[in-house]
């Protein structure tokens, strides 16, 4: 659990979303529960909808797109960025290299049906429908902070489950010490992708442990609903402790493997974007300074000081010790 | 009696710099009411990171306003209209005040606030930055190298100069506009399309310098000869 000071211009986390809404939100989930009733967005009957559609933020929920999911202790204290700048200020360069493409030219992304194949050294291989993956029951929201290696950072309501229910559920053999992940690639409907920008299809990968730290996270939505395509629908990684390019979009694929696996932005330029890509203000970009960040939407000038595992090392600096972290970045 | 002029010619002696004038400083005054807007609250067009949009809207002015300034001499020589001409310095010096805005908002509204509003801690994060980072220390180049010129081109510094040894000196702004072009291409993620696009364009309008430095070689050549 991340707490900074309160400073006066930073809201509490009561204000991003008030106590009694969201206790209310967990008691209505789980009424709706014990009837049988929570379910997939749009599935269930008025009242559990209706519990989905409380507001977080500043934002609605769309009733076609809400999900109900429970609210958990994994919340920074900063205030949220708002929807229109988390769902409008995007790298996905299958989609073009400019903020706004993404949101501009997603939607011609198919993410229905969706399935994710897992390969590799696990028990159980082979193509899942993203239903039989994640259990759409148990989701839970967590607030991370979210810092691109583009010094600018977010703070973002995601809703998903842990990635580790996920890697359980597929029973690696004791030999997988990595987990990689492959990115959707179709060209007709990636209009980005026409230009190799980096080797596509887009490829990450996290050690073993990383993967399975409680951090580490399968987003399926935010702000209340499923995840819009900008933000890497229908299911995307989120990992807070390192830069934002380790949050692989739109997984197709999961593997285990025991060798450290070829990412995408190492392979485009090793000096500059290391494997471990942990958020480290010590450890320039060869051509920029990662000491501070802009904070998106937080004001014009607004700027915080970057912090070490983007303020997550409570939790993960365990998995590094020992480890020089200006070589291994 | 003087004849009418056409009004080709009426244009060119009295609408061609003030046309010129406002063209170039449409960016500007775009760039200033949005910054108006902004700073007011109001509904704007600088996205969601105005900062970012602002320093790159800036120094892509800039490049494309010193292309443009280098596109004035292959454009009198194809299409024979001498009066452009006119405007070359005018072009020129936008292209100058273009880049000096764009160093300006890299030093106030990125080193002076990452430093916590220090002028020292400023200067030293525009030290550190021109030491550390190549694409930083070639745009510097590329900003100093315009100062120089800049400052030269009122008439009077022409006539003081000489006009071989101005010529001599404007003739940095080549060496100068690959390093705007290499400090533009050295920022891009990944492998991008676009400074190979910029880079193209520049070698079309050096190669054209060349070219015709070759062909006026060689004709004194076959004069001589």
């Amino acid at each position: 659990m991340i707490r900074r000071p309160n400073e006066t211009w930073q809201t509490s986390a009561d204000d991003v979303t008030p106590k009694p809404l969201f206790m209310n939100r967990r008691r209505i989930i789980a009424s709706a529960g014990a009837l049988g009733l929570a379910g997939l967005a749009g599935c269930g009957d008025g009242q559990s909808t209706a519990s989905a559609q409380a507001p977080v933020g500043n934002h609605s929920p769309d009733p076609q797109r809400s999900l109900n999911y429970s609210t958990s202790d994994y919340r920074v204290s900063d205030p949220l960025t708002s929807y229109d700048a988390v769902t409008g200020y995007n790298n996905f360069y299958e989609f073009g290299l400019g903020k706004g493409d993404p949101a501009r030219h997603a939607h011609r992304m198919t993410t229905e049906p969706w399935s994710i194949e897992v390969e590799g050294l696990t028990e159980r291989p082979g193509r899942y429908a993203l239903e039989d993956l994640v259990d759409f029951d148990a989701l839970e929201e967590r607030i991370y902070r979210l810092r691109c290696v583009e010094a600018w950072s977010m703070v973002v309501p995601w809703i998903g489950i842990p990635l580790s229910s996920i890697i359980e559920q597929l029973q690696p053999s004791s030999e997988a010490r990595y987990v990689t992940f492959e990115t959707y690639l179709n060209r007709s409907e990636m209009r980005g992708v026409r230009y190799p920008v980096i080797d596509w299809p887009y490829r990450e990968g996290l050690r073993m442990d990383e993967a399975t730290n409680p951090l580490a996270f399968m987003a399926v939505g935010l702000y209340g609903e499923i995840l819009p395509n900008q933000n890497g629908a229908p299911i995307r990684l989120v990992v807070p402790w390192k830069y934002g390019y380790k949050s692989i979009k739109s997984v197709v694929k999961i593997g285990f493997v025991a060798e450290q696996p070829e990412t995408s932005w190492n392979l485009t330029a090793p000096n500059e974007y290391g494997f471990y890509s942990n958020v480290n203000p010590e450890r320039d970009h060869p051509r920029w300074s990662q000491r501070t960040e802009r904070v998106i939407d937080g004001g014009v000038f607004a700027r915080r000081d970057t912090e070490m595992f983007n303020g997550y090392a409570d939790q993960v600096a365990d998995l590094y010790a020992g480890m020089d972290l200006i070589e291994n970045h | 009696m003087s004849r009418p002029r056409s009004p080709l010619a009426q244009f060119e002696r009295h609408g061609l710099k003030p046309l010129a004038f406002w063209l170039l400083a449409l960016p500007g005054i775009w760039m200033a009411t949005q910054w108006y807007w902004l700073l007011n609250g109001s509904p704007h067009d600088l996205g969601f990171n105005p900062i970012e949009t602002t320093h790159r809207f800036l120094g892509d002015t800039a490049l494309y306003v010193l292309m443009i300034s280098l596109a004035v001499t292959p454009l009198r020589d194809l299409t024979r209209w001498r009066a452009v001409m006119k405007i070359r310095r005018r072009i020129g010096l936008a292209a100058f005040w273009y880049s000096l805005l764009h160093v300006i908002a890299y030093l106030g509204l990125d080193l002076y606030i990452a430093a916590g509003m220090s002028i020292s801690g400023m200067f030293a994060g525009l030290w550190e930055d021109v030491v550390e980072r190549t694409y930083i220390t070639l745009g510097m180049l590329a900003f100093l190298a315009l100062i120089p010129l800049a400052l030269t081109s009122f008439n009077f510094m022409i006539a003081r100069l000489g006009a071989r040894l101005w010529r001599r000196l404007h003739l940095s702004v080549y060496p100068l506009s690959i390093l705007a072009i290499l400090h533009y291409g050295f920022l891009a993620k990944g492998n991008q399309a676009s400074p190979w696009i910029h880079g193209g364009v520049l070698a079309l309008l050096l190669g054209y310098r060349v070219f015709v430095q070759l062909r006026g070689l060689q004709g004194r050549q076959q004069r001589t000869t």
